[in-house]
């Protein structure tokens, strides 16, 4: 009954829909990282922006205005951090602790205010975005299963992981991106502007959250409720870490969580605790954080002594 | 201008300036904004009931900042109180609910003291990982909170679930493990007696213990505590079994305090709470109260705000969120701080 469940096209389908969110604050971890800032943010922006894309795409009618709106609203959050922790000089980790709890409340506060329901927005009547079939693809038997039919989002997703990885590594931006990170001093005195680097970074790192934070509003389900986000920032950043900062190790870190996620919501469905199969996720994540970690140290103490 | 006064300086304009944020949230979001605003700013004043509510919500605040600020002040990132606070209450309630002790006096200490060692060795979990090999205790302390969440509403649902009430409750605390009322025509308890001793030992401890001293020591350097003969491994446990213990009774008296049976079906949010205390007092011991009683103050007039008037309580963490970013924000008021050192140069 079990491995039926988990080997069925079904439940692969699952697992990347799952994945996108993650994978997309996953990036986000990862390019700011690389800039050499730790974006503790990311929760707050992915909530922040999936509220901005309901409210959006209910008041305008539009899906896609929704989307733009949910972009904007994640972009701005996270100039907000950057501003106080470039141009203000605000410990990285207090200023997106703050941000975070300010998105948690902020958003139960502009829910409240619209709505009169501190809960969910389902009275709100906002757009979702929309699935696609692949043409061609969608005709294999249970690859077209698995792959067709996602969310506009989780193609999106896709293609983000691909073009984050053509620019750290075949662009000059990328290229000062992580000069910033590695050295700043020495990136500075090479002429590379390291405030405006980083303050790059951390927008874009802003933007892929917001489409993480989009994607959970609008593609996932169909309305917010508060803290909706549920831990995937902090998911994200345990999935950076262990992708060791590169695009494609971390994508599929990240889609390994996505895997414990996808699992949780297959475990739900047959009579096992659900408030125990819940857990699932964040136990892989501290699993796979301390296994990691047990590998970097062992490794850097053979360093140590050759 | 010396750099206290500064410093004071700098907190007071940040608490205006978020004030005056509130009060331009309140005049675009109330039909009545001054009445609004006295409520949120004057509304805890108005009766013993009210200001009561202030100091009960001190209590737990005051726990869960002396713990975060434990590890704060040695540069660990650990947002795990939430958690601690959440379980070590349930462990507590457990001892209320199924350990028979006829006795309150020893009811009470049986329960605290679980709930205490409960938070230690759930501290110790990220604290170990931290110390020996070098993981981010802020990620796996907040995975933490999040599976003590599951397991803690696993078991209440599964063992002390009062089955006949509709709502998610525990059976009744045996009343033998209530903390008492200290205040009358309030709900202050004994807990207020407890966590003031907290403030106190930690202050002790912080200023006058070896070890304690080292800690503080360990987050400005850790090369310094290791040449005193103390491994970085051995404070990073120090500092995680102390936040834990804290956290751990804070949990505990908050649930034999204010509450019959353990009604917690989800975190109760008073861990985040701990960071921004931590964070307001600078992380340390004697400035926790005070934050703490600042903090509580401006939720209770959110709260009273939201009950009598037309403005959701959440506007607070708005309010929280500025104080934050502005005290954390080195270069805020930045030119003051600059002419002050210079005025002291050229004198």
């Amino acid at each position: 009954m079990f491995w039926h469940l988990i080997f069925s096209s079904s439940f692969l389908f699952s697992v990347l829909r799952v994945s996108t969110p993650i994978v997309f604050a996953a990036l986000g971890a990862l390019i700011s990282d690389r800039a050499g800032i730790v974006n503790i943010g990311l929760e707050g922006i992915m909530l922040t922006a999936a509220l901005g894309g309901v409210i959006g795409s209910a008041y305008t009618g539009s899906a896609a205005l929704g989307l733009f709106f949910a972009i904007l609203s994640g972009v701005l959050f996270s100039a907000i951090l950057a501003w106080f922790t470039l141009k203000m000089k605000t410990d990285v980790i207090l200023g997106g602790i703050a941000l975070n709890l300010f998105a948690s409340g902020g958003t139960i506060f502009l829910l409240s205010i619209l709505t009169g329901e501190k809960g969910t927005s389902s009275s709100l009547p906002s757009k979702v975005l929309p699935d696609i079939t692949l043409p061609l693809i969608a005709r294999i038997p249970v690859l077209g299963d698995i792959l067709s039919g996602h969310n506009l989002l989780t193609y999106v997703c896709i293609l983000s992981v691909v073009g984050l990885w053509y620019l750290m590594n075949h662009t000059p931006l990328g290229f000062w991106i992580r000069a910033v990170g590695e050295n700043h001093h020495a990136a500075e005195s090479v002429g590379i502007d390291v405030f405006r680097i980083r303050f790059a970074a951390l927008l874009m790192s802003g933007l892929f959250a917001a489409l993480g934070g989009a994607f959970l509003s609008m593609g996932y389900v169909s309305w917010f409720s508060r803290d909706m986000s549920a831990g995937r920032g902090w998911i994200a950043l345990a999935a950076e870490a262990m992708g060791g900062g590169l695009v494609v190790r971390t994508t599929i870190t990240a889609a390994f969580f996505g895997l414990a996620d996808a699992l949780a919501n297959t475990l739900q469905t047959i009579n096992l605790p659900s408030e125990l199969v819940k857990t699932i996720p964040y136990l892989g994540t501290i699993i796979g954080l301390a296994l990691y970690a047990v590998r970097r140290s062992s490794r850097e103490q053979k360093k140590g002594r050759s | 201008m010396n750099e206290g006064f500064f410093k004071t300086v700098r907190l007071a304009v940040a608490i205006l300036l978020s004030l005056l944020l509130a009060f331009i949230i309140i005049s675009l979001v109330s039909k009545n904004p001054l009445r609004t605003m006295g409520l949120f700013l004057f509304g805890p004043l108005k009766n013993v009931r009210y200001l009561g509510n202030v100091i009960e919500l001190t209590i737990p605040l005051i726990f869960a900042g002396l713990s975060t600020a434990i590890l704060f002040q040695a540069n660990l990132f650990n947002l795990g109180a939430e958690g601690i606070f959440y379980f070590s209450g349930l462990t507590a309630a457990f001892v209320a609910v199924l350990v028979p002790i006829a006795n309150p006096f020893l009811h009470v200490s049986a329960a605290i003291a679980a709930g205490a060692v409960m938070g230690m060795v759930v501290a110790l979990v990220p604290g170990y990982l931290r110390a020996k090999w070098n993981a981010s205790e802020l990620v796996s302390s907040l995975m933490m909170n999040s599976i003590l969440a599951g397991v803690g509403l696993y078991l209440l649902n599964n063992v002390i679930r009062d089955k006949d009430l509709t709502e998610i409750a525990s059976l009744k605390l045996a009343p033998s493990a209530l903390l008492p009322r200290i205040i009358p025509r309030t709900r202050i308890h004994l807990g207020l007696v407890i966590c003031l001793c907290f403030v106190a030992g930690v202050y002790l401890f912080s200023r006058r213990h070896r070890i304690g001293y080292l800690l503080r020591m360990f987050g400005f350097n850790h090369r310094f505590v290791e040449y005193s003969g103390f491994s970085s491994f051995s404070m990073i446990i120090i500092a995680h079994l102390l936040a834990g213990f804290i956290a751990g009774v804070g949990g505990s008296v908050e649930v034999l305090g204010m509450y019959d049976r353990f009604r917690w079906a989800s975190l109760p949010g008073l861990g985040f709470d701990g960071a921004l205390v931590a964070m307001l007092a600078r992380n340390k011991p004697l400035p926790v109260l005070g934050s703490a009683l600042f903090l509580a103050y401006i939720r209770t007039g959110a709260d009273i705000m939201a009950r009598q008037a037309d403005v959701p309580a959440e506007m607070v963490s708005i309010v929280q969120a500025v104080i934050i970013l502005l005290i954390s924000a080195d270069r805020f008021l930045h030119g003051l701080e600059e002419r002050r050192i210079l005025k002291k140069a050229l004198a």
